[in-house]
C-alpha cells in the first residue's frame, strides 16, 4: 500500500511537471510586454489580448489557421477513402501477387520524408505546384499507415459476416460499405486523430514547397512569427495557443479510440 | 427479410464454393473492383515515394544546384561526404541527440506505464495529461521550451535562481543546445511511448502475476521475470521506432536552434536541409539523405536479426 501512494503521488507530480509548459504558454500569451519583464508569475501581472490582437490584426494569422484547417480536413478526408479501399483489398479480395503488392506498401512506410524533398520538389516544380495547396496536398493523399491501421482492424471483423451477405447476393461494394466500414468504427477514428495531426504539424514539405506568405501554414507561420517578434514571448505563447487548441479538441473526443486503436493494430 | 431468401435460391447465382471457374463477366468485374479500390492509394504512393525515390538515388550521382543541368559524378559525392568533417559532426550530433533522448523516453515511458496501468485515481485523466504533448507540432514544443529555456528571463533559469543554481545558456549555448532539445523532444514524446506500452502491457495474462505472487514473487521479482520479458516483443516495436525517428529528427532542431549555435545541433537532416537550400547541393543532399536511410535500414535489420536473442514471443 504504501507503495502505491508513493507511486500516485510521483505520478501526479509527473504530470504537474508535464502540463506545465502548456500553462506557461497561455499565461504568458495572456501577460502584457511590461509584465513579461517583471519576475514570472502564474499570475498575469497586468493580463491583456493584446498578444491575439497583434497576431490577428498584423499578421496574415487567420487566413494561416484556415489553410491549415482546409489542408487538414482535405488530408484526413482523402487518407481515410484511399486507406479504407485498398485496406478492404488486402484483407477480403485476394489475388496473385497481393502479398507482393502489400509488402511494397509497407515497404513505403520505411521511407523517410528527407530522402523524397529533393526529387519531390523538383518533380512539383515540373507539374508547375510549387507554392500551391495542390503541392503541399498531393505527396500525402495516400497513407501505408493507414492501410496497414484499417487492414489489421478489417481482419479482426468476422468472415462469417460476409459470407452471410454474398448468400444474400451482396457484392464486396456492399460488403465493404455496408459490413465492414460500419464494424472498423474506432480504427476509422483511430486514423482521422493521426491523418489530421500529421498535416496540421507537418513542416519540412511545406517549408520547401509553399513560397507565398497567404498561403503558409500553422507550423510554418509559428516559425516565421520566432523571426519577427525575436522577443515578444507573449504574441509567439498566442501562435502557440491558437495552433494547439483544434488538435487538443480533436484529440479529446477521440481520446479512447486512440489507445485502442495503437493496441489494435497488433504490435508484435 | 424474404428478398435475400429469393436471391438466395434463384438458380442462376452462381456459388464461389462449387470450385466451378466463375463466369468471365464475374471475374472481370472482380478484377475491376480490386483495381478500382487500390489504384486511389497506389497511384499516389507510386508517383509521391517511389519515383521520387528513385529520382533521389540518380540525384546523388550527380553534381546540381537544382537549375543548372545535371553533371554526372559517379560515386564522387558519396566518397565527398565520407570525408568531410561535417558530416561526421552531423551524424555525430544525431547519435548524441539519440543517446540522450532514447533511454529517457523508455525508462520514464517504462515506469508511467507500469504505474498508470496499475488501479490509481484519476487514471485516465493523468494518461491524458502525459499524452497531450503527443500531439503538439514540434514547432509549438521548439518555441514553448525556447520560452521556458530563456536564458535572460525563461521560467527554467529563474526556478533554479531560486534554488540558488546559476541556470545554463541552454539553447544559445554550443555545451547546452544538445541537451535543450533533448529535454524538449523527450517532454514531447514520453507519452507516446507510454502508451505503447500500456497497449503491450494489456496483453499480458493476469494470470501469469498471480501464479507469480503465488510463488512468492514480491513487485520488483513479478515485473523483472514477468513483465520486462511479456514486453519484449512492444520494447522491440519502441526501440526500432524510436531509433528510426531519432535519426530523423529536424523539425524541432530547425525551429530551436536552427543547428546552431556555430553548428553544435546540426543534425544530418538539417545538414541535407542546408545543402540543399542553403548551398545549392542537391547532388550532395541527396547522396546524404541515402547515406542516413542506408544506415537507417542497416540498424533496423540488425535490430530485427538481434531480437532472437532476447524478444521473447508469447
Amino acid at each position: 500500500m504504501p507503495r502505491k501512494i508513493a507511486l500516485t503521488v510521483l505520478v501526479v507530480l509527473g504530470a504537474v511537471v508535464m502540463f506545465f509548459p502548456f500553462l506557461w504558454t497561455v499565461v504568458t500569451s495572456l501577460s502584457s510586454q511590461t509584465g513579461l519583464s517583471a519576475t514570472p508569475s502564474l499570475i498575469p501581472a497586468d493580463p491583456s489580448l493584446e498578444a491575439y490582437r497583434e497576431l490577428f490584426g498584423n499578421t496574415p494569422f487567420a487566413r494561416v489557421v484556415l489553410n491549415s484547417v482546409g489542408l487538414a480536413v482535405a488530408t484526413t478526408v482523402l487518407q481515410l477513402v484511399t486507406s479504407a479501399t485498398a485496406a478492404y483489398v488486402f484483407s477480403r479480395m485476394p489475388f496473385r501477387g497481393r502479398g507482393v503488392v502489400f509488402a511494397v506498401y509497407l515497404a513505403t512506410m520505411m521511407i523517410p520524408i528527407q530522402v523524397l524533398i529533393v526529387p519531390l520538389f523538383v518533380q512539383m516544380r515540373a507539374l508547375g505546384l510549387v507554392d500551391t495547396y495542390l503541392g503541399v496536398l498531393l505527396p500525402g493523399v495516400a497513407s501505408a499507415f493507414g492501410v496497414f491501421l484499417l487492414r489489421q482492424a478489417m481482419n479482426s471483423v468476422p468472415r462469417e459476416l460476409d459470407e452471410a451477405a454474398t448468400l444474400d447476393g451482396a457484392g464486396h461494394l456492399r460488403i465493404f460499405s455496408r459490413i465492414v466500414l460500419p464494424l472498423v468504427g474506432p480504427a476509422l477514428a483511430t486514423l482521422t486523430v493521426f491523418s489530421f495531426m500529421s498535416s496540421w504539424n507537418s513542416f519540412l514539405w511545406p517549408l520547401v514547397i509553399l513560397r507565398t506568405d497567404e498561403l503558409q501554414t500553422l507550423p510554418l507561420a509559428l516559425a516565421g512569427l520566432q523571426g519577427q517578434y525575436t522577443t515578444q514571448w507573449d504574441v509567439m505563447m498566442a501562435g502557440s495557443v491558437v495552433s494547439i487548441l483544434p488538435m487538443l479538441a480533436i484529440y479529446l473526443t477521440a481520446q479512447k479510440y486512440v489507445i485502442q486503436g495503437v493496441a489494435g493494430t497488433g504490435i508484435k | 427479410m424474404a428478398t435475400p431468401t429469393l436471391t438466395r435460391l434463384r438458380p442462376q447465382a452462381p456459388s464461389p464454393a462449387a470450385g466451378a471457374p466463375r463466369p468471365r463477366a464475374r471475374r472481370v468485374r472482380y478484377a475491376l473492383t480490386v483495381v478500382a479500390f487500390l489504384l486511389p492509394s497506389a497511384v499516389p504512393l507510386a508517383l509521391f515515394t517511389v519515383y521520387p525515390m528513385i529520382g533521389a538515388l540518380w540525384t546523388s550521382l550527380h553534381e546540381w544546384n537544382l537549375l543548372s543541368d545535371m553533371r554526372w559524378v559517379g560515386l564522387g559525392n558519396y566518397a565527398e561526404l565520407l570525408q568531410d568533417p561535417e558530416t561526421h559532426r552531423a551524424f555525430g550530433n544525431t547519435l548524441y541527440y539519440i543517446a540522450g533522448y532514447l533511454p529517457i523516453v523508455y525508462v520514464g515511458g517504462l515506469f508511467l506505464a507500469l504505474a498508470l496501468n496499475a488501479a490509481i485515481p484519476g487514471r485516465n485523466l493523468l494518461r491524458g495529461v502525459y499524452f497531450l504533448p503527443v500531439v503538439t507540432s514540434w514547432i509549438v514544443v521548439a518555441i514553448v521550451w525556447r520560452w521556458l529555456l530563456n536564458p535572460s528571463n525563461g521560467v527554467v533559469n529563474h526556478v533554479l535562481g531560486l534554488l540558488g543554481l546559476d541556470g545554463p545558456g541552454w539553447w544559445t549555448d554550443p555545451t547546452w543546445a544538445m541537451p535543450s532539445i533533448i529535454l524538449a523532444s523527450a517532454w514531447k514524446d514520453l507519452g507516446f511511448v507510454m502508451i505503447i506500452l500500456l497497449a503491450g502491457l494489456q496483453l499480458i495474462p493476469e494470470e501469469l502475476y498471480e501464479a507469480a505472487t503465488l510463488d512468492g514473487a514480491g513487485w520488483w521479482r513479478r515485473h523483472v521475470s514477468v513483465t520486462l520479458p511479456l514486453l519484449s516483443p512492444t520494447t522491440f516495436f519502441v526501440l526500432v521506432i524510436s531509433l528510426i525517428n531519432g535519426f530523423q529528427v529536424f523539425d524541432q532542431v530547425y525551429a530551436m536552434t536552427g543547428g546552431g549555435p556555430a553548428g553544435a545541433s546540426t543534425v544530418v537532416v538539417q545538414q541535407i536541409y542546408d545543402l540543399t537550400f542553403r548551398y545549392g547541393s542537391a547532388g550532395m543532399a541527396s547522396a546524404l539523405s541515402w547515406l542516413l536511410f542506408a544506415l537507417v535500414m542497416l540498424v533496423t535489420l540488425v535490430q530485427i536479426r538481434g531480437q532472437r536473442r532476447w524478444v521473447h514471443y508469447a
